[in-house]
């Protein structure tokens, strides 16, 4: 996308823009060809007055429109002529405004995500009570203009919200900080708040004077993801009628015994419910692992080299698999209908990273072409994302194989469930010293690691995987190639 | 061409005799002047040695001889009394950048002038203004830069966490101050215009005082008299100002913190180059505006995209419609207490906590203590009546003879370049050629990131005086987007707008909002200050790829009935 739009623009250095003069978006021009206007046909059949906003076409060459930003939030009231969105086209980023009052139901479309001309990006509901029918609508729109991309990874709980008309656990330890004193929060918190959707009212402030910095927001927002209950559901990736089924999954286990006495029910936030409506669904694909020794010695050798250059362990390991798909194109391909193999053009390692009650996988995209050092930059972005819960869609979502890595922890071997998408993850287990006898009968001690991968049977088989293991097995033991 | 002759004329007068002052020392510091390096007038200085390399001898005497007799001519009108009878031609109070330009141009003129100082010489714009906060500016935007991440990246750069060190960017906003104050002490001293340090007041007709506290008075005569006293930061009342928490621009420029969380009172210039400093420092910031929305003044449009981009993603909120009516320092273990009150119901609104106040409200006038009584004239708000040739306007109407006043005193345009044209306007008259300032050709910018500039008028006043007068009025617009230089540099974020009337090409207004704003306006503005037309300027030839091809790309986008003029260039020439 990024790279189509500035040869674009490139290619136009030279001529004039007189040809296509910017359109004036006022809506006192009818000739305008800004097509931010209810579809009087629509206008038909919906009842009540609730209007959806198009993506205009802000140029004669225009197909789709990316939204920069939206100027207005879900919620926000707006009146007639005022900026809703920025959208951006060929040429310029161009202020979109209304056409009627009302107030901003739902956003379709999310910043820096793109529709073509004359998709509907956002609905605009004329009173307050439509605002839950608009909303359904754009559940149903945002449903049905990405059928074929559903976030197979745990969304971040930012983002995507269950249903609103779930009931918020009502007792729930908020911790309540509002004294005597007004909230004082500091612009850039206020900013955050807005985003992550965190009631200010509810944080607690250990700035100066006792007021809310962004820090405390985003303690709050990583603490209470629940309370983002209040936002609307337009990011949802299922219809209205699938977070019902999404708990019953999440129930099914009610049929047990009762619980022993005593116990409490705190029900998923946002993330845990979608791993474990991952997790539930993955039962369909018929894996097989196969388990693998690494002798880390040169890897281990060569992370002391490059540690102080910032490279982790996390990327030394996402390149050597990388590499190793490169050359086993299969086992970065996945099935998607049960009746064919889509192999993937890029090699995109997700990596799995406990955040704070959740799990989340960003991605390292283009590992295998990235060099060691920009991956180990991309990864510590991407980690930081994570926690402050601002990964994009395509940076959670875009992976084509899964590395999970528990060595840390001094775990010698696990066992990883594939994710539904994906055609293999790799379980690390901890480098530890071992006694080995060579080819000669002679003794040494090497640093041996044990790598167990989990592969989709329909597509992946045994020889695939123990060849795929031999390749990444050779990389890790003469890393040189890692660096170059 | 234009300035090779006038200083082709300069050369001729300083070789006529004058009997108010010793022509032999005027002439040798002239001499001196040229090798300096002159922050105002370098230009002008090199234009002459060039000229005077390639004019021939005949043209040099033909020309000078018909503004020598022009000259002789106008003294003898505009002054009745012998010559002899005053110490000066020309007395100039104060001696910051409008003082400057007219002093300069006198020396050019052939007057005997002397410029009357009380404070340091270069004025608020050198010392408290436009000169430092540039300093600051240039700082914030490479902080800007090296944090901004993903710029970074998408340049294929690689900076580890950027940081700086709070009295080093400090000292470089002071020593830039006082480099460029004593370049125009010197540019002064070199031309021979007499520095004569005290406050000056007017006791009379072309009689001022002028001395320190505690010294005797100096009373010194001249033909004419050119107030150009500035002004301070204007504070409204209710704000106590201690210099640390609750600070003016004066205070923010030395950068003696940084705080956390400042607010800033006005989202003109002033407020809007702050906030750049400061949140690229790391600060974040409140505006409090009384108009309805932020930065008036400015087109709306532009108004609006410069709020996309210098306010909604920095860490800056705002209140509008709403007056500071009441600001205490921090003090007491209590932080800064703004109280805000409802422009419209005068109802109290909210209390902000916050660590420091910038009063960024505008300007007032400084002309208390001018002796203004001793002539009959009476201040308007503190500023000096004027009429459209900077003539001061007595009590009664009149004008007042001899005595001009320009810059921020006269209030007509708050900006250090409109007085310093003001000055030369002035000198021009004095010297006996009529002249008047076109304000509308005066570009004016705000140096953010990216910067805003803008020369003429906004589109609602374009379209209110079309309204008026009967014409139409057309906009045309162009993007940086499609600049490739601006793509180079990865600043693609700009829109240019011009405000025109397509039925005989004349612009109205031109609004810059992109890299490098400010430098950009200045084709607009001498199209606008000479008269140049769309359908002409368009043909203009610029190089690629530079960003003037933003303005280039503007011009031709407009649409004008009127046909080019049949010859812009009186003889072209092929290659």
């Amino acid at each position: 996308m990024a790279s189509a739009f500035l040869s674009n623009t490139t290619i136009s250095f030279s001529s004039s823009l007189s040809s296509s003069p910017l359109p004036r978006l006022l809506p006192s021009i009818s000739s305008s060809p800004i097509r931010f206007k209810s579809n009087p046909r629509r206008i038909l059949t919906v009842r009540s007055k609730i209007r959806e906003i198009f993506m205009p076409a802000l140029s004669s060459t225009m197909t789709e429109g990316k939204i920069v930003s939206w100027v207005k939030s879900e919620g926000d009231k707006l009146s007639k002529g005022e900026s809703v969105v920025v959208v951006e086209s060929d040429k310029a980023d161009m202020d979109v405004e209304t056409f009627y009052d009302g107030i901003l139901a739902a956003i379709v479309v999310g910043e820096g995500e793109t529709a073509p001309v004359g998709a509907a990006i956002g609905i605009l509901a004329e009173t307050e009570d439509e605002i839950a029918e608009a909303k359904a609508k754009a559940a149903s729109k945002s449903g049905a203009s990405t059928p074929s991309a559903p976030p197979p990874s745990p969304a971040p709980a930012a983002t995507s919200t269950p249903a609103p008309p779930k009931p918020a656990p009502a007792p729930a330890p908020a911790p309540v900080a509002e004294g005597p004193r007004k909230t004082v929060a500091t612009p850039h918190a206020k900013k955050l708040a807005k985003q992550h959707k965190v009631d200010i009212e509810s944080a607690v402030g250990t700035g100066p004077y006792g007021r809310i910095t962004s820090a405390d927001i985003e303690a709050a927002a990583g603490i209470v993801p629940s309370k983002t209950n209040v936002g609307p559901a337009v990011v949802v990736e299922t219809t209205p009628a699938a977070p019902p089924k999404a708990t019953a999954a999440a129930a099914a286990p009610s049929s047990l015994p009762p619980p022993v006495p005593g116990s409490t029910v705190v029900p998923f936030t946002t993330m845990q419910a979608a791993v474990s409506k991952n997790m539930v669904e993955s039962l369909s694909v018929p894996t097989f692992r196969v388990g693998y020794p690494v002798t880390t010695d040169a890897l281990d050798a060569l992370y002391e080299k490059v540690k102080p250059k910032g490279v982790t362990m996390t990327a030394l390991l996402a390149k050597a698999a990388a590499m190793a798909l490169a050359q086993h194109p299969v086992v970065n391909a996945s099935c998607k209908d049960g009746k064919s193999f889509t192999y993937n053009s890029n090699i995109n390692i997700a990596v799995a990273v406990a955040i704070n009650g959740g799990l989340i996988t960003p991605v390292l995209q283009d590992a295998d072409k990235l060099d060691l050092y920009l991956l180990s930059q991309k990864w510590k972005e991407l980690v930081e994302k994570a926690r402050a819960k601002q990964l994009q869609p395509l940076e959670y979502n875009s992976g084509t194989f899964t590395l999970s890595n528990l060595g840390m922890f001094g775990v010698d071997r696990f066992d990883a469930i594939l994710p539904p998408g994906q055609g293999a993850i790799m379980a690390v287990g901890a480098s530890k010293p071992t006694v080995v006898a060579d080819a000669d009968g002679f003794f040494s001690v090497k640093n041996k690691m044990l790598v167990n991968v989990t592969a989709d049977h329909r597509i992946v088989y045994g020889a695939d995987l123990a060849a795929f293991l031999q390749t990444f097995s050779k990389i890790v033991e003469n890393p040189e190639s890692l660096t170059l | 061409m234009h300035s090779a002759l006038s200083s082709l004329s300069f050369s001729q007068v300083t070789t006529v005799p004058r009997s108010n002052y010793a022509f032999d020392s005027h002439s040798s510091a002239f001499a001196l002047s040229q090798p300096l390096n002159l922050r105002f007038c370098g230009l002008r200085r090199e234009a002459f040695g060039f000229s005077s390399l390639t004019q021939s001898c005949s043209g040099r005497v033909h020309v000078s001889s018909r503004g020598l007799s022009k000259k002789i001519s106008a003294s003898a009108v505009g002054n009745g009394t012998p010559l002899k009878s005053f110490d000066y031609d020309l007395i100039i109070i104060g001696a910051g950048v409008g003082g400057h330009g007219a002093a300069l141009h006198a020396v050019e003129k052939g007057l005997k002038t002397a410029i009357i100082e009380g404070d340091v010489v270069g004025g608020t714009c050198v010392n408290r203004g436009c000169v430092p906060s540039k300093a600051l500016l240039a700082v914030s935007g490479r902080m800007r830069e090296l944090q901004s991440e993903h710029h970074m990246k998408a340049l294929g750069l690689q900076v580890s966490a950027a940081g700086y060190d709070r009295q080093g960017v400090a000292d470089h906003a002071n020593n830039l101050a006082s480099k460029i104050r004593s370049n125009l002490t010197n540019s002064m001293k070199a031309l021979g215009v007499d520095i004569l340090t005290g406050v000056g007041t007017i006791v009379g007709p072309q009689k001022v005082k002028y001395g320190k506290v505690g010294f005797p008075d100096n009373i010194v005569t001249a033909k004419d008299i050119i107030i150009a006293t500035g002004s301070v930061p204007f504070v409204p009342k209710g704000i106590e100002v201690d210099g640390k928490t609750v600070i003016t621009s004066d205070h923010a420029l030395k950068l003696e913190f940084v705080p956390d969380w400042i607010a800033i009172v006005g989202s003109g210039y002033i407020g809007l180059e702050f906030s750049d400093v400061y949140t690229a420092l790391g600060s974040e910031v409140t505006f409090i505006e009384a108009l309805d929305q932020l930065m008036p003044g400015f087109d709306p449009e532009i108004g609006k995209l410069a709020q996309r981009v210098l306010i909604n993603p920095r860490k800056i909120d705002y209140h509008t419609g709403v007056f500071a009516t009441k600001i205490t320092p921090a003090r007491d273990g209590k932080p800064v207490i703004i109280e805000l009150t409802d422009a419209k119901t005068k109802e109290p609104k909210d209390t902000l906590e916050v660590d420091a106040a910038l009063i960024a409200t505008g300007r007032a006038p400084f002309t208390n203590g001018l002796g203004l009584e001793n002539i009959n004239v009476v201040t308007q708000r503190g500023f000096v009546p004027v009429d459209e040739r900077m003539r001061v306007i007595d009590a009664n109407g009149k004008l007042v003879p001899h005595l001009y006043c320009i810059g921020d005193a006269n209030g007509k345009m708050m900006l250090a370049h409109a007085a310093s044209a003001q000055g030369i306007s002035v000198v021009e008259q004095v010297a006996g050629r009529d002249h008047v300032v076109n304000h509308l050709s005066i570009p004016a910018a705000c140096f953010t990131h990216p910067e805003i500039s803008m020369v003429g008028m906004t589109e609602p006043q374009a379209r209110e005086k079309a309204e008026k007068e009967g014409f139409e009025v057309s906009v045309a617009k162009t993007s940086f987007k499609a600049n490739t230089k601006a793509l180079a540099e990865n600043e693609g974020e700009g829109l240019a707008k011009l405000i025109y009337r397509p039925d005989n090409g004349e612009i109205l207004g031109v609004h810059i909002f992109g890299l490098h704003a400010a430098d950009l306006i200045h084709e607009a503005s001498n199209a606008i200050a000479l008269g140049t037309r769309i359908q002409d300027i368009k043909f203009a030839v610029h190089a690629h790829p530079t960003l003037s091809e933003v303005l280039d790309e503007l011009f031709k986008s407009a649409k004008v009935k009127a046909p080019a003029s049949s010859s812009p260039v009186s003889e072209p020439v092929a290659v």
